[in-house]
């Protein structure tokens, strides 16, 4: 840890903050990427919404003598197995699939973010301790975790939720130790430092706003993986539980309705497709947008 | 080298050690009495105790831990609480379909990833790189389940050229065995293959830029020949990295297929112990996985020092 030099240096001029960068908005509505894929989570993102005041029938009601009618005006995808309206529960299942998301890369940040810059910031011992045990959590794909969890504790939501946000800590540790490093080496940094200010208060001021642009594009495609993690474990059984609807488990159920209705296989299926596909191409645009030097050669 | 190696070696075995540990404690240690948990809770208390000291759960946890971790180490991974049967045996059954699944899963993968990867970057932002690229777009948003159920869609269901699931096994023929496997595998391949075609495309690209190729070039090799004797080996190093990484994503993924096709491998094997109780199997087979997965990685970051000796430089 480095003495403070006790010399009067204007680290506010010196501070690089990040803003949104000038005409922000005028190149994002030119961006193909930024376009299709915002239209996209928007799309999948308003399911959700429009799914807790107004479905066209309720999800949970189950009515049999209404089974796998095709679609019709009053069904307009038709009905599944149990008589429930197709297009209410994809759209219950948007929220169920946005709201593991959310909590799940939620639970990747937070954790994450905060062992990543603890590393860029502690270094040396501290540093590598982290990084090993980022390394040895790759080890453990999320379908693993939810094995481990679910074969103690059943499966369910809270099961497939920690399983997805604990896959989602290693990559988050690694994106944000490697961009703290950097902004670490820059020179208004060493400005803070020769200012008196300490690891946490440069951390907070300094870092954490410098990285956040990577942090957003980063969490954009985390929420994709966590997307697909979700349905995958859904499918399994290991997810979501019935009677809450969610994707992974409309597919499970159209499964052994193939040769009856194969348009119920195909449904939740496009969903979860659009779903990452939008928050992927979403990534992809601001990535160019924010970070230009991060855009590659894709 | 040998530096390296053996310091990735120590980092390996620190790695399983800290997997094994885990695994324990949560799938042995966390349970509770897992003798309990078999019999369910209106077992006699006197019949829960005989069960508890038969499997060996009246032992002190260390001592289970190390009992376990040196069964590993000489192939006896104890007895099924369920069957009775010894774990190794159930899992050596199964992986006769999961490792040939993984392989065939794999090996396609590399085909259709290498030659999607080095066709577009040799033809860079023309249509056949464009509408490459857009299609490994699609690929990577979808589900690598959902692809497997539109594949019986359209080859069981519609076409009726192949079975919808199910293992003909190999005692029949390796022909039958394989035509089992091959929608399995096509459905894990095709959304890795669309990562690692980008990946390919941007490593490649990234090469062609560089001097030595402008000099190959010079020195009057052809297009053709730069790309496969200098390029190649060199845009490697990314492609190889992101292998090993897919590779954890295959494991897993084959748990999921596996449970579309009904096949009975590793995947179908944890399932089923999970809904028995069978905490011993689950234990075993998890910590096959996490091996797999630690172990490939320890190969492709030696392989790596391999093709490109400044790497071990940079990690002493």
């Amino acid at each position: 840890m480095s003495t403070p030099i006790s010399a009067s240096v204007d680290v506010g001029a010196a501070t690089v903050r990040p803003q949104v960068p000038t005409g922000f908005w005028r190149r994002a509505l030119r961006h193909r990427s930024f376009v299709i894929g915002g239209t996209l989570s928007l799309m999948v993102l308003g399911a959700a919404l429009l799914s807790l005041v107004w479905t066209p029938w309720s999800a949970y009601e189950i009515d049999v003598a209404s089974k796998l009618r095709p679609p019709s005006a009053a069904h307009w995808l038709g009905t599944d197995v149990l008589g429930r309206d197709i297009v209410s529960l994809l759209l219950v299942g948007a929220r169920s699939t946005i709201m593991v998301g959310i909590i799940a890369v939620g639970i990747g940040i937070t954790f994450g973010v905060s062992l990543g810059l603890l590393a860029a910031a502690r270094r040396g011992w501290t540093e590598e301790l982290i990084m090993r045990m980022s390394d040895f959590t790759f080890a453990f794909p999320a379908v693993l975790s939810a094995i481990m969890l679910a074969a103690v504790a059943g499966p369910g939501m809270v099961t497939s939720i920690t399983a997805i946000g604990i896959f989602q800590i290693p990559t988050l540790v690694r994106v944000t130790r490697g961009s703290a490093n950097a902004i670490w080496a820059r020179e208004f940094v060493l400005a803070a430092r020769a200012s008196g200010k300490g690891g946490f208060r440069i951390t907070i001021e300094h870092v954490l706003p410098n990285v956040l642009p990577i942090l957003i594009v980063q969490a954009t495609i985390q929420f994709a993986l966590a997307i697909l993690a979700e349905a995958a474990l859904s499918y399994l059984g290991l997810g979501t539980q019935p009677p809450q609807p969610s994707w992974g488990r409309m597919l499970n159920d159209a499964q052994t309705l193939l040769f009856q209705s194969p348009m119920l296989a195909v449904y939740p299926g496009a969903a979860i497709a659009v779903a990452v596909l939008g928050l992927n191409l979403l990534g992809d645009g601001l990535r160019d947008l924010l970070d230009p030097r991060l855009s590659r050669e894709r | 080298m040998s530096v390296f190696i053996f310091r990735r070696f120590l980092t390996l075995i620190a790695t399983l050690l800290g997997a094994s540990l885990i695994i324990f404690l949560v799938l042995d240690a966390l349970p509770g009495n897992a003798a309990q948990m078999l019999m369910g809770a209106d077992a006699s208390p006197d019949a829960v105790r005989a069960l508890t000291i038969k499997l060996g759960l009246d032992q002190p946890l260390y001592y289970r831990y190390v009992h376990w971790v040196m069964g590993l180490l000489t192939g006896d991974l104890g007895n099924s609480y369920v069957y009775g049967t010894p774990v190794a045996g159930l899992i050596a059954e199964r992986l006769t379909l999961t490792i040939p699944l993984a392989i065939m899963s794999m090996s396609m993968t590399v085909v259709l990833a290498l030659s999607a990867g080095i066709y577009t970057a040799a033809n860079h932002n023309k249509l056949g790189d464009v509408g490459v690229m857009s299609l490994t777009q699609f690929g990577i948003a979808l589900p690598n389940f959902w692809f497997a159920i539109l594949l019986i869609l359209l080859f069981s269901v519609k076409l009726q050229w192949l079975s919808a699931g199910g293992f003909a096994g190999w005692d029949e023929s390796i022909l039958a065995g394989i035509k089992s496997l091959l929608l399995p595998a096509i459905s894990l391949s095709v959304v890795q293959a669309a990562i690692l075609a980008r990946v390919t495309r941007s490593a490649v690209l990234e090469v062609l830029r560089e001097d030595f190729v402008r000099t190959a070039r010079a020195k009057g090799l052809s297009k053709r020949d730069v790309l496969w004797r200098h390029v190649l080996r060199n845009a490697m190093i990314p492609v190889m990295t992101i292998m090993g990484l897919q590779f954890a994503n295959l494991l897993a993924g084959t748990i999921v297929i596996e449970n579309v096709f009904y096949l009975p491998g590793l995947g179908r094997l944890i399932f089923q112990s999970i809904a028995n109780r069978d905490l011993i199997v689950v234990r075993n087979c998890v910590m096959l996985l996490a091996g797999v997965v630690v172990i490939v990685n320890f190969v492709v970051d030696v392989l790596y020092a391999f093709i490109d000796p400044r790497i071990k430089v940079h990690n002493l």
